[in-house]
């Protein structure tokens, strides 16, 4: 049923229709309001079986959900940038034993300096912990993704990271089409746990491998991300079935058949680049863009395909890698392997900056003439960057970077935006 | 599109006004998108919501830098914010306020609009009246919708019993209508004087 709903509401639905049996969180923003829908469904009995723990941290957030999935429960949680970084152990301790657990990641920046607002560092910044993750473009697809997350989750029996831009989707109140809990039914069927930890056949889950088998046990994890990337795009083609609506996959082009420059970006910023895209293709430009939803496992081939007949190649990312620039990039270019073409990397909206039309419009029109640096900082103010920069020369001791900038910049105003 | 601004404070329903509008255009069969300026949330803070309205979906995410219409919950907030930034030379703007543009000192300012679409309405009072409470996004929507005639006054009164319901949402229900009748009132008596 279309309904006007927040991000977050319609997540919170989706998750509750997939009938999590244990659902533990501790609230952070902007991941709040999705476990706060979830309590609230929990407690008005509208789910049922399923206990919501309130936890006392992130690390205990994912224990929990590791205790619950070793029992063979089906469980869920939610959370965020320091709140992700907080239960990094956990992490790699869920996919290293196989189980099922299906998260989202409301991504917002990590500090510092501390900030609330939205980019990919969080995520980012787990890519190698072993979880499968996957970006939505819009709410709608926040809310399909769920859904076919933890039918994905159970048949590899690895955990599954649903990563949606933090206040820009959780906090968006658009139109989005929920399902019903029959049609959710029938497209997930009852959690069947590979391994389960039950007192009547009592089994140990977690044992010490030494240097003989660490590798082959370690392997297994990624054998199971191998098998996802036929997996993904068969539950994809699955839901569209069952749902009417393409979502989910591996990536997906956008006018870019034909594109002889090429975006390349992940989530709810694919919709302000195919704006600005469809206006360029009217003033003759041949660009396109090509998201990336899974990305991990990151579809090597399938990227390949769409990127190879470019002549340029632009990733806009959301996340910085201190000392290289590009995250995105790395694995963008390992999947271009062989092929000559220019490749820039543009870090974007960084701590919640907002990424207009018209300066995409600016960097893609000097992206067609080549005109880029190997890695740009969209809207970077160097003004202020130069200042701090030269107050180090001058001074061993010139002070905290945040509070010198701040005090430079002035007192920030409440502007329109 | 037509986009939305919504200027006011933390605790005078700044958000929740253009979740309505976005829900009141969503029942007209329209596409909406609703979201706040993403800032720490803190009582009395100035706060900035935004609504997109449009025949077909909205993709794109940037926050609206270039309104066609502007509401000001507070206009206190007139001279400690760049409150008119980028509203476009035809655009609207709603001031909750019993005063005049003149009074409030911005009759220079408005010179090169068109003075049809600017208008102030005392929604304040108008809730407090009405709901015992001066929150006053109810009612500035109800005046929204007739200055604008983007919503009608049904779909927004459906929109605010959902997200309210029982006697508040009647109250904000009373409360839109009477600023709505207030800004009606307001429209005639200007193109009258156009006319005369």
């Amino acid at each position: 049923m279309l309904r006007q709903v927040e991000g977050s509401r319609a997540v919170a639905e989706a998750v509750a229709m997939c009938r999590p049996e244990v659902i533990c969180a501790y609230p952070i923003s902007p991941q709040t309001h999705v476990v706060e829908n979830l309590s609230q469904i929990v407690k008005a009995g509208e789910l049922s079986p399923c206990e919501f723990v309130n936890v006392e941290s992130e690390f205990a957030a994912m224990s929990v959900a590791i205790g619950a999935s070793a029992t063979g429960a089906r469980a869920y949680t939610a959370t965020a940038s320091q709140g992700l970084l907080y239960m990094v152990e956990a992490l790699f301790n869920a996919s290293g034993l196989g189980l099922p657990i299906v998260m989202t990641v409301a991504n917002r920046a990590i500090g510092a300096p501390i900030n609330i607002w939205n980019d990919h560092s969080d995520s980012m910044s787990q890519r190698d912990c072993g979880w499968i993750q996957l970006y939505a473009e819009t709410n709608q697809e926040a809310l399909d993704l769920h859904i076919q997350a933890f039918r994905l989750a159970e048949e590899l029996s690895t955990p599954v990271m649903v990563c949606m831009d933090g206040f820009i989707l959780t906090h968006a109140v658009e139109r989005i089409d929920i399902p019903s809990q029959a049609q959710v039914d029938a497209f997930l069927p009852p959690f069947v746990p590979r391994q389960a930890l039950d007192p009547d056949a009592p089994i140990s889950i977690g044992a010490m491998v030494g240097p003989e088998a660490f590798m082959e046990v370690k392997y297994l994890a990624h054998a199971k991300q191998m098998a996802a990337i036929d997996l993904i795009p068969e539950i994809a083609a699955d839901f569209e079935q069952a749902f009417g609506r393409d979502s989910g996959g591996l990536i997906r082009g956008y006018r870019s058949e034909d594109a002889e420059t090429i975006v390349v970006a992940l989530g709810s910023v694919l919709g302000t680049i195919q704006d600005t895209i469809d206006e360029l293709r009217e003033d003759g430009m041949k660009i396109g863009a090509v998201g990336i939803t899974s990305f991990r496992p990151f579809p090597l081939e399938q990227l390949r395909a769409a990127l190879a007949h470019a002549e340029r190649v632009v990733v806009l990312e959301k996340a910085l890698a201190v000392g290289i620039g590009g995250i995105v990039t790395a694995n963008v270019r390992m999947a271009l392997t062989g092929i000559v073409l220019r490749g820039y990397t543009v870090i974007a909206g960084l701590g919640g900056r907002p990424i207009t039309k018209a300066s995409l419009r600016a960097l893609f029109l000097a992206a067609a003439d080549d005109a880029l640096e190997p890695l740009t900082f969209l809207d970077m103010d160097w003004e202020i960057v130069n200042r701090e920069l030269a107050r180090m020369a001058t001074s061993r001791q010139s002070g905290p970077h945040a509070e010198n900038i701040l005090r430079d910049s002035g007192p920030v105003a409440a502007g329109p935006v | 599109m037509f986009q939305v601004r919504i200027h006011g404070r933390g605790g005078q329903g700044v958000v929740t006004a253009a979740e309505m509008l976005s829900v009141a255009a969503f029942y007209e069969g329209r596409h909406a998108q609703a979201f706040p300026s993403f800032g720490s949330e803190r009582t009395g803070a100035p706060v900035v919501s935004f609504c997109r309205i449009d025949d077909r979906e909205i993709r794109v995410r940037e926050p609206i830098m270039e309104p066609d219409a502007l509401i000001i919950q507070d206009p206190t907030l007139l001279h400690q914010v760049d409150l008119f930034g980028g509203l476009r030379p035809d655009g609207f703007i709603l001031i909750n306020t019993a005063k005049s543009f003149d009074e409030l000192g911005l009759g220079e300012f408005v010179e090169g609009f068109r003075h049809e679409r600017l208008l102030t309405v005392p929604a304040g009072d108008l809730a407090r009246a009405h709901t015992g409470r001066p929150v006053p996004n109810a009612a500035l929507l109800g005046g929204f919708a007739a200055l604008s005639g983007l919503i009608s006054l049904d779909s927004l009164a459906q929109a605010i019993r959902e997200r309210f319901g029982g006697t508040v949402g009647e109250g904000n229900v009373a409360a839109a209508q009477a600023a709505h009748a207030w800004v009606a009132d307001e429209l005639r008596e200007l193109s009258g004087a156009a006319a005369g």
